[in-house]
């Protein structure tokens, strides 16, 4: 029941956006339905930790813990930043850059995506849920070339060629999962029911689920933004609206890695040996690495930041590989407090954009003197993002290297180099930003557009609270939800 | 289910002809180069496809393998390259050739790709039960080739023949495997090929409008950090 309600509501959204999106105040009703889809969320999220995993709609629906931390989380981050792209529109439309029939475009695809994501989540067939995975990036790709330029047309391209091959693979994978779970269960609708595969997952032929998360991984890893399978990731961050940046950072990966922890949960029970756990770790280090080794010489905005989310994903994908309680903990933390962070960076970004008029860092300067707030802004997300004290990045960061001190001890070294990078380098490039070292001149602009902060501060405010205190319920509640999945066994 | 018929040699055959016949098809696209063939291959292969799950259909008795034929032959068949040639007429591309660099190393690449294919495949097809289970390496094969042909083709139109074939062989390796995936799934999928399509189609008009023309070699020269 509440399955459907969360499914329907945004595609309820999506349907009005396109019939009204592009009269006065569709904006408003955007974020009445975001929210509304965020109340429901937590009606789920209720639901499910207080009576346990619910189904619905002839059990092609389930939701258990696992997957309703990360409704909440696309329900939430969706709500606040349709409250973000209200001003961000608001500036954009004043400046004549967008008509009424684009704003329609935009506002119904926002919709959809939200749709697609929280099907994948809810999703209990392994095939819609790759359906709907593919859905999300027919939904975004043409948001990416929402603004027509050579450069987002081009990143687009790359972003739906790229991430058709991958999940493509996926879908093969999926067939192979299919045809090993089809012995026990029988041909027809519940052979790829996460639920039945859940319970015959000791009985699947081990060779050839091997096979098939090997599939699995290099086809959702393509949307993770895993190395070497990111390379669409930084443009299509960088290309696309800022909202959308935030969205696509901040939710789509972590549904996409949430994808490939529902398989690898029933690879691990056919398995029984470190195949997928072993994957995990090394395509997450490779990734960390090579992600701050490559925002070194960025001199993009928006691409050192998406950069910076290859390499949390690669954390995250790492910690999940390191396994056992306190790994699998860390990794959930981890999405957790990335999706919060990283897309309050976003709408700070996208504000700094706008009131600079360029996303080139050596053009950008002087924004401590122009919008102190947005400067604040700027140096809080830069601490949360690097992983300092006392925001939640740091407690999941600190876990991760407690556990890996235990379990992956080569692999210390590296990390901390890495970590030591992207520190160095955020903090290098804002603060050349916010001060005006090198650059141009102060220009004697009019005065600057009307800024919104308060969906910033809330996520911060969230980060930190997770940071400071980890309300120990919560902590419970994570506990419960890996439980729930079964991803807390070591190896 | 019903068990398998005793299979009679001759279907046998017919199955394993027109799984070659799919395999060459994936070729025939790595090197053909006018757009109106491209799209004629690809509709050849739908045409192959509704044969081959037809005939495993028959073969097998499983009854719900009809509709997937009846339905690919709409789609694949009629649909898409409908599409696809208006698509074709509208950007007046129609006897646009392509220059291909290499083909030879292309062709023995792809060798290469179906031998490791038939390797990696073997022991799945042991374990399968279907009778047309020797053709799962044929899927993985078209799979990988048209995989291929989308990496190693620069026009935006090629990539999407690559792009559709890609399904294709999926479909194939899902029918040969395990009689298809369930029908909600199928229909899912169709779907999503069915926007993608749509999508692509948006997508050569925005990129001939921003670089004035298809072929992506244009797009390389657009400065991106």
């Amino acid at each position: 029941m509440i399955l459907t309600a969360i499914v329907l509501c945004p595609l309820l959204g999506a349907l009005v956006m396109g019939t009204v999106g592009h009269r006065k105040g569709a904006d408003a009703l955007n974020v009445l339905f975001s929210f509304l889809t965020f109340g429901l969320s937590i009606v789920l999220a209720f639901l499910v930790f207080t009576g346990g995993a619910v189904t619905g709609g002839a059990e092609q629906l389930y939701s258990d813990g696992f997957s309703a931390i990360f409704v909440v989380i696309t329900g939430g981050v969706g709500a606040t930043t349709s409250l973000f792209s209200l001003r961000y529109m608001a500036i954009e439309k004043a400046r004549g850059h967008l008509g009424a029939e684009r704003t329609r475009l935009y506002l119904t695809l926002y919709q959809v995506f939200i749709l697609t994501m929280l099907v994948v989540l809810v999703s209990n067939n392994l095939g819609i849920l790759w359906v709907s995975l593919e859905g999300a990036t027919l939904a975004t790709v043409l948001l990416v070339a929402w603004t027509r330029t050579p450069a987002s047309v081009k990143a687009a391209w790359k972003y739906f060629i790229l991430c058709g091959v991958g999940i493509a693979l996926a879908l093969f994978g999926t067939i192979l999962l299919y045809f090993a779970s089809e012995k026990t269960l029988g041909p027809g609708g519940t052979a790829l029911l996460w639920t039945h595969l859940n319970g015959v997952k000791t009985t699947l032929e081990p060779t050839v689920i091997g096979l098939a998360f090997i599939f699995f991984i290099v086809g959702y890893g393509t949307k993770v933004g895993l190395v070497p399978l990111h390379s669409w990731l930084p443009d299509a961050h960088a290309e696309g609206p800022t909202p959308i940046s935030a969205v696509l950072s901040g939710l789509l990966l972590n549904v996409a890695l949430y994808a490939i922890l529902r398989i690898k949960v029933l690879a691990d029970g056919s398995l029984h040996n470190h195949l997928t756990s072993r994957l995990l770790l090394g395509f997450g280090l490779v990734s960390v690495l090579l992600a701050s080794l490559s925002m070194w010489r960025r001199q993009d905005i928006k691409r050192l930041f998406a950069y910076s989310s290859i390499e949390h994903m690669g954390l995250a994908t790492f910690a999940f590989g390191l396994g056992g309680p306190v790994g699998a903990f860390a990794g959930l933390l981890h999405m957790t407090s990335h999706s919060l962070i990283k897309s309050a960076i976003f709408f700070v970004v996208g504000h700094v954009v706008q009131t600079s008029g360029s996303q080139k860092i050596p053009e950008i300067r002087h924004i401590g003197e122009r919008t102190p707030a947005l400067a604040r802004a700027l140096t809080i997300g830069g601490l949360a993002i690097t992983g300092l004290p006392p925001f939640a990045i740091f407690a999941s960061e600190f876990l991760i290297l407690s556990t890996a001190v235990v379990r992956a001890p080569w692999a210390l070294p590296p990390l901390l180099l890495a970590l030591l990078i992207t520190f160095g380098v955020v903090f290098r490039r804002i603060q050349e930003m916010t001060s005006g070292a090198e650059g141009p001149a102060l220009p004697s602009s009019s005065s600057p557009p009307v800024l919104t902060f308060y969906p910033v501060w809330i996520h911060f405010g969230l980060a930190l609270v997770i940071g400071l205190f980890f309300p120990e319920s919560l902590g419970r509640l994570y506990h419960s939800a890996l439980l729930s999945i079964g991803l807390t066994n070591g190896q | 289910m019903s068990p398998p018929l005793p299979a009679h040699p001759l279907a046998n055959y017919l199955i394993q002809f027109l799984g070659s016949a799919l395999l060459m098809s994936a070729f025939a696209m790595l090197a053909l180069r006018r757009m109106t063939s491209l799209v004629r291959i690809f509709a050849l292969q739908g045409i192959l496809l509704t044969l081959s799950t037809l005939a495993v259909a028959i073969l097998s008795s499983e009854t719900h393998l009809l509709f997937s034929a009846l339905f690919t032959f709409a789609f694949k068949v009629l649909l898409l390259p409908a599409i696809l040639f208006r698509l074709l007429n509208r950007l007046r591309i129609q006897g646009e050739v392509e220059a291909l660099v290499n083909v030879p190393s292309t062709m023995v690449l792809g060798l290469a790709i179906v031998v490791f294919s038939f390797t990696l495949a073997g022991p799945i097809s042991e374990l399968a039960s279907t009778v047309s289970k020797g053709l799962i390496g044929v899927g993985l094969a078209s799979l990988l080739l048209s995989f291929l042909m989308m990496i190693s083709r620069r026009k935006a139109l090629t990539q999407v023949i690559g792009f559709l074939g890609m399904e294709n062989a999926l479909f194939f390796s899902a029918i040969n495997a395990t009689y298809g995936m369930p029908m909600v799934v199928e229909l899912g999928v169709a779907f999503d090929v069915l926007v993608g399509t749509f999508v692509f189609g948006i997508f050569f008009f925005q990129i001939r409008e921003t670089f004035e023309s298809l072929d992506l070699k244009h797009m390389d020269t657009t400065s991106m950090e």
